[in-house]
């Protein structure tokens, strides 16, 4: 339910809607999309970002959040931890639980390699659950792997690294065949017609979605996929370091179970690092639409044992999370509410953007009409937003189009007492992603010798801004490379690795030599929301 | 700043003074707790804090997401992170659909007294009685369809008196209906056929030597590039 005064812009919304449906509105040429970033987008603001001082990315800039996770000291100290009886020994470690880890999963498990899959939550705690919106893949006859390969280079301002987009769009048909035929139940048309729609930045509707439930479906498939086959997972510990064999290599990882306290050693012929990304550590404040647990664990484990990253400095801010109510503000508002005809209006009921620029731009273009032109529409708590005509997507769609279309986000909102087909809903951007990670090859391969990453934690496929339905895809893209990968190298390893935790020294005299504050740690595995004066170590950091 | 106004909750029977409107997850962290279950992607996506609770001057149960469930003066409430669940183990690949296939791997749906406790606790407002019904039936499309909003949160098990875990016989419905009944898409098999022949491979060798230059005046190029209409 909206205060009154909201209701005054509300009925300018509705008074502009006839017009605006005849409306066309331009795209943004490259000069004006680069005054807009440059002007508007949260990663311009320069003092957001420090140089790193210490690490693989040294002289690179990256959010202060960040940084203090990067140049950061070992949250456990294992320097007396016994290393000499591992606790298990297998092919391939898998390190995180959502769709990248489940995928690779499956595929180094049928490739016969003695896999185990750990994370710190419940396997299917991941991003991948909360994507809505939809994969891309160029299966249409009007599109194909080379449209997408060029989109894709757009909307990353092509900086993109070249191997990794091809790998993305060539095998993206083969990840939606996989996906149907282990019983995702994306929209179609009777006939088998994939119903496909655009999302920012794509030139063809190559989008796929299965309502707006599309990561949560792929999820609870790929999960019932893992029980079903029986691959060995552990939940509720979380990696808090990489082992390493002393010869540049990686060879499993120490975990900590969150709910004893207890280590696990796991030495491992590869380790494929799966840990999503870094909503959680909120860059510069923003509220964000990720999982609980998505604090870039694995981008410190990996940083620490001598991996590079790529992309650090770009963040993704999602231009639609939920600025109204307060309850569920940086909730995501998936794009696909855009792409099936939702406009965007200011405070005086008039459009600003086209709204499939890509995020990045459409994002900075609602920052500048907030903050810059006062056109942004105050909540009670004093936040700003810009609506989304949902409403017209009824219009224009038929009747009954929002419930079926996007169920979760009519719930979400109808808990809350607004009812989306009929009002607009007031939006802000949120953190979203994280544009960079661990740099891979179109392998999967890290600089490290037997780790490999796939999902959020692999950097330099989205290049500086990722295009919607682009995760949901690089996610069982690199997560299948990996496994598959992995599975091959850890058959060509005959003997155990050795496994050891000499990176950390040398990293932690490089911290010092860096002054870095002693009482900076990581990795941070869960964030911690209790108000101040109650916050203090995590029990299975202590115990 | 004008003063907080505060409610009473009760989390396991111990009461805590919250701040008013705050959601059951937010209260529950700002009173002093640390989530390791119970909490998941806080987004109402992937059922890790389904509780339940009760209201005053009510015999009522009600039941709500901690992420998405605004606190009540009084609540007295507890979380169900995780219910003990029967899972059926299954090779999709090699299920030939019937009206028995559900049954036959969860037969006991069979015995489903229809309560209705399954549909009254579910937080995301499924019909859960219904489909169970239609799975006794063997129509798997209908039992899909109408539990597709499931986030197998697992409150409909923990109510069921003859202990049937609807949310796995969901999925299982659901995989039967997107791999063996929905048709298949032949544009995608046509699109793996070309891309096995390499259709694509000359023109993305292309691309990928372009500079960025070349990329970007591609990239704008209505004639290269065109949009197709939303």
């Amino acid at each position: 339910m909206y205060p009154e005064y909201m209701l005054e812009s509300i009925k300018r919304l509705k008074a502009t809607r006839k017009e605006r449906m005849e409306q066309k509105f331009p795209m943004r040429t490259p000069k004006q999309k680069e005054e807009l970033l440059k002007g508007f987008h949260p990663d311009y603001i320069a003092s957001s970002m420090r140089t790193l001082k210490v690490g693989p990315n040294k002289g690179d800039k990256t959010p202060h959040e960040l940084a203090n996770l990067l140049e950061a000291y070992p949250v456990l100290d294992l320097s007396k931890l016994d290393l000499s009886r591992p606790d298990r020994d297998v092919d391939v470690l898998i390190i995180g639980g959502g769709g990248a880890g489940a995928s690779a999963a499956l595929v180094a498990h049928k490739a016969g390699a003695n896999v185990l899959v750990v994370t710190k939550l419940r396997i299917g705690d991941a991003n991948t659950r909360m994507a809505q919106g939809g994969i891309q893949a160029a299966d249409k006859q009007n599109d194909s792997p080379v449209r997408h390969y060029l989109d894709v280079m757009g909307g990353g301002h092509f900086k993109n690294v070249p191997e990794l987009v091809r790998a993305l769009v060539l095998d993206a048909p083969g990840v939606v065949a996989w996906l149907e035929e282990l019983g995702v139940m994306f929209d179609k048309e009777p006939d088998g017609t994939m119903i496909t729609i655009h999302g920012g930045g794509t030139s063809r509707k190559r989008m796929h979605a299965a309502r707006d439930y599309t990561g949560a479906e792929i999820m609870r498939v790929l999960q019932d996929e893992l029980l079903n086959r029986d691959i060995p997972r552990v939940e509720f510990a979380g990696a808090t370091e990489l082992l390493t064999d002393g010869n540049g290599g990686v060879s499993g990882a120490v975990l900590v179970n969150l709910e004893t306290g207890e280590k696990l050693v796991v030495r491992a012929k590869t380790t494929i690092l799966a840990t999503g990304g870094c909503g959680r550590l909120h860059i510069q404040g923003f509220p964000c639409t990720n999982h609980y647990g998505a604090t870039a664990d694995g981008l410190v484990l990996a940083y620490r044992a001598g991996a590079k990253l790529a992309f650090m400095d770009t963040i993704q801010y999602h231009p639609t999370g939920v600025a109204y109510p307060e309850q569920i503000v940086g909730l995501l508002v998936t794009e696909k509410v855009r792409s099936i005809g939702a406009h965007l209006v200011n405070l005086q009921g008039n459009r600003f953007i086209y709204e499939l620029e890509s995020r990045d731009i459409t994002a900075s273009a609602i920052i500048r009409e907030c903050k810059e032109r006062n056109n942004g529409v105050q909540t009670p708590t004093g936040r700003f937003g810009v609506w989304l005509d949902t409403p017209l997507i009824e219009i224009l769609k038929g009747a009954g189009t929002v419930k079926k279309s996007l169920p979760a986000m009519h719930h979400q909102f109808e808990r809350f007492g607004i009812i989306m087909d009929k009002e607009p809903i007031l939006t802000y951007p949120t953190q979203h992603y994280q544009n960079g990670g661990i740099l891979i090859n179109d392998r999967a391969e890290t600089g490290l010798r037997n780790l490999y990453a796939a999902g959020e934690v692999a950097g330099g496929i989205h290049g500086r801004n990722r295009l919607m339905g682009n995760s949901l895809l690089g996610i069982l893209v690199f997560g299948r490379r990996a496994g598959n990968t992995a599975a091959k190298a850890a058959k060509a390893i005959k003997q155990k690795p050795k496994i050891g935790l000499g990176h950390i020294e040398p990293f932690v005299a490089e911290l010092k030599k860096a002054k870095i504050p002693e009482g900076r740690k990581s990795p941070m595995l869960l964030p911690d929301y209790r108000r101040p004066e109650m916050r203090r170590p995590y029990a299975f950091l202590t115990q | 700043m004008p003063k907080q106004e505060m409610v009473t909750i009760y989390v396991m029977g111990k009461a805590y003074k919250v701040p008013k409107d705050l959601t059951i997850m937010d209260a529950m962290e700002y009173a002093g707790y640390q989530f390791i279950r119970g909490c998941g992607c806080r987004g109402g996506f992937c059922g890790a804090c389904g509780t339940i609770y009760r209201t005053r001057d009510s015999y009522k149960l009600k039941v709500g997401l901690a992420c998405q469930t605004v606190i009540e003066d009084g609540m007295y409430l507890t979380q169900l992170p995780f219910f003990p669940a029967n899972k059926a183990t299954y090779n999709i690949r090699k299920i030939r659909p019937t009206t028995q296939t559900l049954v036959k791997f969860y037969p006991e749906i069979m015995r489903c007294i229809s309560c209705n406790a399954c549909t009254k606790i579910c937080p995301q407002d499924i019909d859960v009685m219904s489909y169970i019904n239609a799975a006794i039936k063997g129509d798997n499309e209908a039992v899909a369809d109408m539990s597709f909003d499931c986030i197998m949160c697992g409150l409909c098990a923990s109510r069921c008196p003859a202990e049937i875990v609807h949310y796995n016989v969901a999925l299982l419905a659901r995989r039967i209906t997107g791999s063996k009944i929905h048709k298949r898409s032949s544009h995608l098999k046509e699109r793996l056929k070309e891309i096995r022949e390499r259709k694509f491979d000359k023109d993305i060798e292309r691309l990928m030597k372009s500079s960025e230059q070349e990329l970007s005046k591609m990239y704008y190029d209505k004639k290269i590039r065109d949009i197709e209409p939303r």
